[in-house]
């Protein structure tokens, strides 16, 4: 059995500490690329939404390199992502690759249900670990929070570095080296050395006290948010052009808010459902309250602007969408919605983030000047 | 007077407007619905509305513009879900804040959530609530959701055996309306036939009477429509679809017209249950249909950007694929379809299941 995995922004690291811990063979697909999203598109139905296309080809690539077995999460809906496993078998299936499907997915539906899904549970986490170690098992698992918690930490770490830097390009170069070393590296001990190593490493890249730079909240859906190299690696392109970006959901929030407090119906933290109320006043599915809730709460700390991200036809970021114009003119914060699919061209895109990033740059002024100033009518 | 309340005819008006209307008009409401959808409705929607949702959700917006400046309340539940265990659509969900954040002007919006996920007793919680708005008598409430249930249990049998919900409401306009005159119209000796045969053709020569201007001759072709309601209902958004159909001969077969516990069987072959209940209906439907073996072929009318038939359609597309020959057609609608693109495809899927049939037998056994 070679097990193989769908990208999600830095998911592989932790992944790959987990399988390395438990010895299970592993091939990590090729970093979401274009002729990955070309073979997704080709096989996946034309409107469904890009996570799905870009997973296909992950998978189909990972299967060239001699994976026969995916890694994959469910869930109970109402948003697309939940039924993503079942898709992808049947896309798989028809088009003749045999990969087998490991699904972890929270049990639900009634009683009979319940059972049935809690034993296809365990014995996907009996075919992943090769056995019943319940030591090992719980020790992976531990493992993999903290090292999807302390990657999360790094990458905000480096979005608060990379505008400040004083020689362009240090911090990407760090991130680079990490990205090289990590594949090379075993085991979750490892990994986290790696992980401290970087940190220290960008800690100490020198940096300009005195600039201030603007600050930009991403939010929208999960996966395009996260993934750089479907978000045409927004959060570092604008961290080189001096702009700080802060992006609450995270892989580790979703990990340990949704999956194991969930889980285990433990207090989450709300916060952003509380902001969201006025606005959005149930959970309708997929990420909207946490666009809503944290649109609101970048308002509230006085961030410059809000950037939405979210792939074609996402049915709950498009209801995000109509409602974030009332944030915008309640707290007068300019919203930036990008919308991606496989069309999408990245000269367009960048030229309408570099226009909004000009007219924050101009907003900040103006209100500098505001205070200062009186116009010679008055 | 007695307080105005506007339900726009879109979304789940064409499923649960004979509840919601009997209910609020047992509470002493007026109940004013929106106009049929027209172009000033769908254009208005579409300019109000953000880009990016489906064809449905800006005629909704285009509803609720044509109704605001007439009603003292706007009827817009947060339907999250209408079965257990199981959601509608985020966008479905979301329809309240999105209409509340996108028009301005509006009146007070009654957008109580019905979500009976995972009970069915948050019906009652949403009930008072929805009733709270215009009577403090919990008893009369009760009474009153009594009533419109038993109403809705009729509108719901009248479709399941064979009418379609188009037909009914809009035979039932004006100012007099009562549905209680559904079952008053159906003779009862055919309705004991049709029971038996309740998901197939109840009565040909009703339908056959729809058929104007079939051609001599042709045979009746029974066509499963797979659609949301809101799309195969509003003949407007669909180009008459209906219509064309039953002028090229065709006997239109929904989702709408089964029994859900049989179709719930059907579905329980999928490997994950579905979590949307219109994908359980649609998938069900289609097996069970495939699996009785009369049906001529099979039209899935979505609409663009539609999240759930986009999975839906391409796992029932698959199945029928694998399990039969049966001619299956996609039919995509949005604000730009033009009317001679989806006449031609009508057509055309049409004549082929007929020269289909014609011809297929005329190949020699000995080959």
């Amino acid at each position: 059995m070679k097990v193989t995995f769908p990208h999600l922004g830095n998911l592989y690291v932790p992944i790959k500490a987990m399988l390395d811990d438990l010895g299970t063979d592993y091939v990590v697909p090729p970093f979401s690329n274009k002729s990955a999203l070309e073979l997704g598109t080709k096989y996946a139905p034309e409107l469904a939404c890009l996570p799905l296309k870009i997973t296909i080809g992950n998978f189909i690539q990972a299967y060239e390199k001699g994976a026969d077995t995916i890694i994959m999460v469910g869930g109970c809906g109402p948003c697309r992502f939940g039924y993503y496993y079942e898709m992808q078998r049947e896309i798989l299936h028809d088009i003749g690759y045999k990969m087998d499907m490991i699904a972890l997915d929270i049990p639900w539906g009634n009683y009979k249900e319940k059972v049935a899904g809690i034993r296809k549970l365990a014995e996907g986490v009996k075919k992943l670990a090769g056995g019943w170690n319940i030591n090992k098992i719980l020790k992976a698992a531990v493992n993999t929070t903290i090292i999807s918690k302390r990657m999360d930490e790094l990458e905000s770490l480096s979005f608060k570095v990379r505008p400040r830097e004083k020689k362009r390009g240090t911090t990407n170069e760090i991130m680079k080296e990490f990205r090289n070393k990590v594949f090379s590296t075993k085991g979750s001990a490892g990994i986290k050395k790696l992980i401290e190593y970087t940190e220290k490493k960008l800690l100490e890249v020198e940096i300009d006290n005195n600039y201030k730079p603007l600050r930009v909240g991403i939010v929208g859906e999960i996966y395009t948010t996260i993934d750089t190299g479907t978000s045409l690696n927004i959060q570092e392109r604008l961290g080189d052009m001096g702009v700080e970006v802060c992006r609450p959901v995270t892989i580790s929030g979703w990990i340990i808010e949704h999956i194991i407090k969930g889980g285990l119906h433990l207090p989450r933290d709300l916060r952003f459902a509380e902001a969201a109320k006025p606005y959005l006043g149930a959970m309708i599915g997929g990420h909207a309250q946490e666009t809503i809730g944290n649109s609101v709460l970048f308002a509230k700390d006085g961030y410059d602007g809000i950037i939405q991200i979210y792939p074609l036809t996402c049915m709950p970021e498009i209801v995000a969408e109509s409602i974030l114009p009332s944030i915008e003119r309640d707290y007068g914060i300019p919203v930036l919605t990008l919308i991606i699919d496989e069309m999408t061209g990245e000269a367009g895109y960048l030229t309408r983030v570099e226009a909004f990033l000009d007219l924050l740059e101009k907003r900040r002024e103006s209100k500098a000047i505001e205070g200062t100033t009186v116009l010679s009518g008055n | 007077m007695a307080i105005k309340v506007g339900i726009p005819r879109g979304l789940f008006y064409y499923r649960y407007y004979p509840l919601w209307k009997t209910f609020l008009e047992e509470l002493g409401a007026d109940v004013v619905l929106s106009d049929h959808t027209n172009k000033r409705i769908l254009d208005e929607g579409v300019k109000s509305c953000v880009d990016e949702a489906c064809l449905p959700v800006k005629v909704f917006h285009g509803h609720v513009l044509n109704l605001k400046d007439r009603v003292d309340y706007l009827f817009i539940p947060r339907l999250t879900s209408i079965s257990k265990d199981e959601y509608i659509c985020p966008k479905i969900g979301g329809i309240p804040d999105m209409v509340k954040n996108t028009i301005k002007g509006l009146p007070q919006i009654i957008d109580t959530e019905i979500n009976v996920r995972r009970s069915h007793k948050n019906m009652w919680k949403a009930v008072m609530e929805i009733g709270s708005y215009f009577s403090d008598n919990k008893f009369q409430i009760r009474k009153a959701y009594n009533k419109a249930q038993k109403v809705q249990d009729m509108y719901d049998g009248a479709v399941r055996k064979g009418r379609l919900p188009s037909d009914i409401l809009n035979s039932f306009q004006g100012d007099n309306t009562n549905f209680s005159l559904i079952r008053m119209d159906e003779n009862p000796d055919r309705m004991d036939v049709s029971l038996n045969r309740a998901d197939v053709n109840p009565n040909r020569n009703d339908v056959r009477a729809n058929h104007g201007s079939m051609q001599r001759g042709q045979s009746l072709l029974n066509i499963l429509v797979i659609g949301h309601p809101y799309n195969l209902y509003d003949s407007y958004i669909n180009m008459d679809l209906v219509k064309k159909l039953r002028n090229n001969g065709v006997n239109l077969i929904t989702v709408d017209m089964q029994d859900e516990s049989t179709i719930n069987k059907k579905a329980s072959f999928l490997n994950k249950p579905m979590f949307w209940n219109f994908g359980r209906l649609a998938i069900g439907t289609a097996m069970h249909m495939l699996e009785k073996g009369n049906i001529d072929g099979i039209i899935y009318l979505m609409s663009f950007g539609c999240g759930v038939d986009s999975f839906v359609c391409d796992l029932t597309e698959k199945r029928v694929k694998r399990m039969s020959t049966i001619p299956f057609i996609v039919l995509t609608i949005d604000e730009h379809s033009g009317e001679a693109g989806m006449n031609t495809r009508v057509e055309a899927f049409i004549d082929m299941i007929r020269w289909r049939k014609k011809d297929e037998s005329n190949i020699s056994a000995l080959r």
